[in-house]
């Protein structure tokens, strides 16, 4: 048998990674970075090393979006296709860098030298219009940048060279409250805990009221008590830094400037619940940040406060892995990412049982988002009571915002629970706001006659994003933007979500041409309906809270689009005939079609 | 006496580790479903088979049947759901039942038919998508697969070859075939294996016996799916 060609590089991937299937993400990753897809070759070498099918190596590779199985680009540009940015101008760049290039977005260019394309939100709503080029980001893209962009491209400058004040990732702190106004030195939340037994500090988390930042909001001391009354083999802890909602950026602020309080949140959760080995899913959007991650990890080992006999304590062994996704907003489904994490498609498992009695390999596990994690470190650090001290009576405590949209100081926000929308609009300037969407698509979309309500569990809850929507927006938009997400981002699993979130992407892109009727907003609610109720997880449930949102709030913007009473086809004709005009290239008055009414 | 929860107001017996479907199927009342198969593990993912189980909806193939559970399925509303769900299968592949070898025996066909779907309601996608005729006994046909993923449990439980995975993501799910070029003829499949029969559409279909039995006497003709299901399930 011949040697693969791909033997010696295949084989300095996997000296990084155990020859186990919970590697197949992370060397698949390193595959995709190094050859820029994943050559046939490659993945006949890789399945047989972790000796698993090769269509379970496909299955895997075609479910990620970063990752490909034919060449892109050298230069392989991803535009942030969130509303934020198409409202930032992004559409625009978009088709500026292609003309500039010569090239047709979604096409790899006939020399093979750049791709570009369109990706879910990447976290840089604060700071756009922003693309990932070869999975990093630059941001606060103009045309000018873009021209720039163009020319570097043609010249194939190496990344390397470009000036790198246009990958600067700039974080703005609007407001502190009772986390980021003083925070805790590092080591000191563990030196706390250990001066502490465990029924101590999951005393104090329990008296600080502590709910999960990740949307749920399941009480964070209840998950950390039944993880560590769970018998298993082993416990994990996991930290969800798959930040994927459309809006949300507040988890790369914390990993960028605070990930010692993220990962001593985890080391003392690890304590308590007796875990030794912990992980940072990573969102592939934030590989940037991975290089700077590990350096804080190893400088914590050389602390002392990771690795065997954590601060001189006996048996307290515990370290953390960083994995990185790949582009899968499902990921962020817990259940989804434990399967992403065991180096499988991320689709979200049958519950029950839950993560803490079976988990990450089937045994006991703690997921919390990142922002928990900073939360609870503090928590440890101080003690429960000047946490619950602030918020409201079912939402204790403080959380972060990621501002966006229609507003003069975009950012970062810290306010205790309770506040109303119009205070947090008027502290971000946003004078002329329509609409908010809190929580992102999944959320709520909020009607300039209800900001006095509150975000808080008990009445508008948010897992962090708050987009400002104001007069000049159209919310048909908004919600047509999200239907295109969630269609994009459906794992596939399940009917209703696999079908009905595109049926429903088709709907709303048929009004915004100007065919709709009746008949369309009679199905779009079928649709809604269907989803709802059936879906398998979270979600599908939500993929329809957008439309439903805008339908009952912004009906006018709907109502506007219906050309027709009863029905209207969505086969258009004129249109079934660009194929022909293009390879014609003919562009006259008989070589088109006029729609019969 | 024995433990018991409530289908649609009638008592049902149910035993631990038993779900809501296989309770049901056992005291002979149907639950619509096309993912759900007695012989392999339950998958949940087509939802037909969703009911309401003390107030909380679900997959009845999924949730365990709880003695004391009060469970609704054939209610209009959960009816409505499944002609939905039905017409969402219709939609994304290209199902011609009178040019289908499988008609008569498929069980989408016959859901569709129990559930009095007769036209089509919302756009069809139209996919394109590949006819693999490579091996010498079976026709593997995704135009007319619904992702039920049976094969992929049967080729694994009950065969151990793993010749099928479901790959992909979202409408770009797919089933794809273990073997170095990707075709059904070069992967270990034989017509004897439970994965060459186990598909309830005609995705995966034997060749050389589409008419054997002719139309009109095939498994749904005569009996609706309900009666067909209770009784394959029981025997």
């Amino acid at each position: 048998m011949t040697e693969s060609p791909h033997a010696s590089t295949l084989s300095a991937i996997l000296a990084h990674h155990p020859a186990t299937p919970q590697a197949l993400l992370q060397i698949l990753n390193g595959i995709q970075s190094h050859y820029g897809h994943l050559p046939a070759t490659a993945l006949d070498a890789l399945a047989s090393h972790l000796q698993m099918p090769r269509s379970q190596v496909d299955a895997v590779a075609a479910f990620y979006a970063f990752l490909d199985l034919e060449p892109r680009g050298e230069y392989h540009l991803l535009f942030a296709d969130n509303i934020i940015e198409q409202m930032q101008g992004s559409t625009a760049l978009l088709d500026q860098l292609c003309r500039e290039l010569w090239i047709e977005p979604g096409k790899v260019s006939e020399d093979g030298l750049v791709s570009v394309g369109l990706t879910s939100c990447i976290g840089m709503g604060d700071q756009g219009p922003a693309l990932l080029v070869n999975q990093r980001p630059l941001t606060r893209l103009t045309a000018l940048r873009i021209a720039e962009i163009a020319c570097r491209i043609r010249d194939r400058v190496p990344l390397e060279s470009w000036p790198q004040e246009w990958f600067a990732v700039t974080d703005t702190i609007q407001r502190r409250d009772w986390l980021l106004s003083a925070p805790p030195q590092p080591g000191q939340a563990l030196v706390a805990v250990l001066a502490r037994d465990a029924d101590a500090s999951l005393a104090e988390l329990r008296r600080s009221g502590l709910r999960g930042r990740g949307g749920a909001g399941y009480p964070t001391a209840d998950k950390w008590a039944y993880c560590r009354a769970a018998t298993g083999a082993a416990h994990y802890v996991v930290c969800n830094a798959d930040e994927g909602e459309p809006g949300t950026f507040k988890d790369r602020f914390l990993l960028s400037h605070h990930a010692d309080l993220v990962f001593e949140g985890m080391t003392a959760c690890a304590r308590l619940i007796g875990a030794h080995q912990g992980f940072l899913y990573l969102r592939g959007e934030y590989r940037y940040l991975s290089g700077y991650l590990q350096d804080v990890l190893e400088r914590r080992r050389k602390q002392g406060w990771l690795g065997r006999n954590i601060l001189g304590c006996a048996g307290f062994d515990f370290d953390i892995e960083i994995h990185l996704g790949a582009g899968a907003y499902v990921c962020g489904e817990e259940s989804a990412l434990l399967e992403s994490l065991e180096g499988r498609r991320g689709i979200p498992r049958i519950r029950p049982p839950f993560p803490v009695q079976r988990g990450y390999l089937g045994q006991p596990t703690v997921i919390n988002n990142v922002e928990t994690f900073a939360l609870a470190c503090k928590i440890m650090q101080e003690g429960g009571a000047a946490f619950a001290a602030c918020g409201t009576a079912e939402s204790r405590g403080t959380r972060l915002h990621s501002v966006s949209g229609d507003c003069a100081r975009p950012g970062i926000y810290e306010y205790p629970y309770g506040v109303t929308i119009a205070e947090v609009l008027r502290d971000c300037g946003a004078d002329d706001a329509q609409a908010v969407q809190v929580g992102g698509p999944s959320g709520v979309c909020v009607a300039a006659v209800e900001f006095d309500r509150r975000l808080a569990f008990e009445d508008v809850p948010t897992a962090g994003a708050f987009m400002v929507f104001d007069h000049s927006r159209d919310l048909f938009e908004v919600a047509r933007n999200f239907s295109h997400f969630f269609a994009h981002e459906s794992c596939g699993f399940c009917t209703p979500c696999r079908v009905g979130t595109s049926l429903l992407r088709d709907l709303m892109d048929k009004l915004h041409q100007g065919l709709g009727s009746a008949t369309d907003l009679a199905q779009i609610e079928q649709l809604d309906a269907v989803l709802r109720d059936t879906s398998h997880c979270g979600l599908g449930h939500s993929a329809c809270n957008p439309v439903l949102d805008t339908l009952a709030k912004f009906r006018p913007a709907y109502q506007a689009r219906l050309a027709h009473h009863d029905f209207a086809p969505a086969f258009d004709l004129d249109a079934a005939l660009n194929a022909a005009r293009q390879l014609t290239g003919r562009d006259d008055a008989a070589a088109h079609l006029e729609q019969q009414p | 006496m024995s433990d018991s929860f409530t289908l649609d107001g009638r008592a049902i017996p149910c035993a631990p580790g038993q779900s809501i479907l296989q309770a049901a199927s056992a005291a002979g009342v149907f639950i619509p479903h096309l993912c759900f198969h007695p012989e392999f593990r339950p998958q949940g993912s087509c939802k037909l088979c969703t009911v309401r189980a003390s107030g909380r909806l679900g997959s009845a193939c999924t949730l365990p049947a709880t003695p004391g559970l009060s469970v609704e399925s054939d209610t209009a509303e959960l009816n409505a759901r499944r002609r939905v769900l039905l017409q969402l299968l219709f939609v994304e592949g290209n199902h011609f039942c009178p040019a289908c070898e499988k008609s008569g025996d498929c069980l989408l066909q016959a859901t569709a038919y129990a559930l009095k779907i007769l036209t089509p309601e919302f756009v069809q996608f139209y996919p394109h998508r590949a006819v693999d005729a490579s091996h010498p006994d079976i026709l593997l046909d995704m135009n007319r697969c619904i992702l039920c993923g049976l094969c992929v449990e049967a080729s694994h439980r009950a065969d151990g070859k793993d010749v099928f995975a479901l790959a992909g993501r979202g409408l770009h799910s797919h089933i794809v075939v273990n073997s170095a070029s990707g075709r059904l003829g070069d992967s270990t499949l034989t017509a004897t294996d439970r994965a060459a029969h186990i598909c309830p559409v005609g995705a995966i279909l034997p060749k050389r016996q589409g008419f054997h039995t002719p139309i009109g006497e095939r498994k749904y003709d005569h009996k609706t799916v309900a009666e067909q299901e209770i009784a394959g399930e029981s025997e």
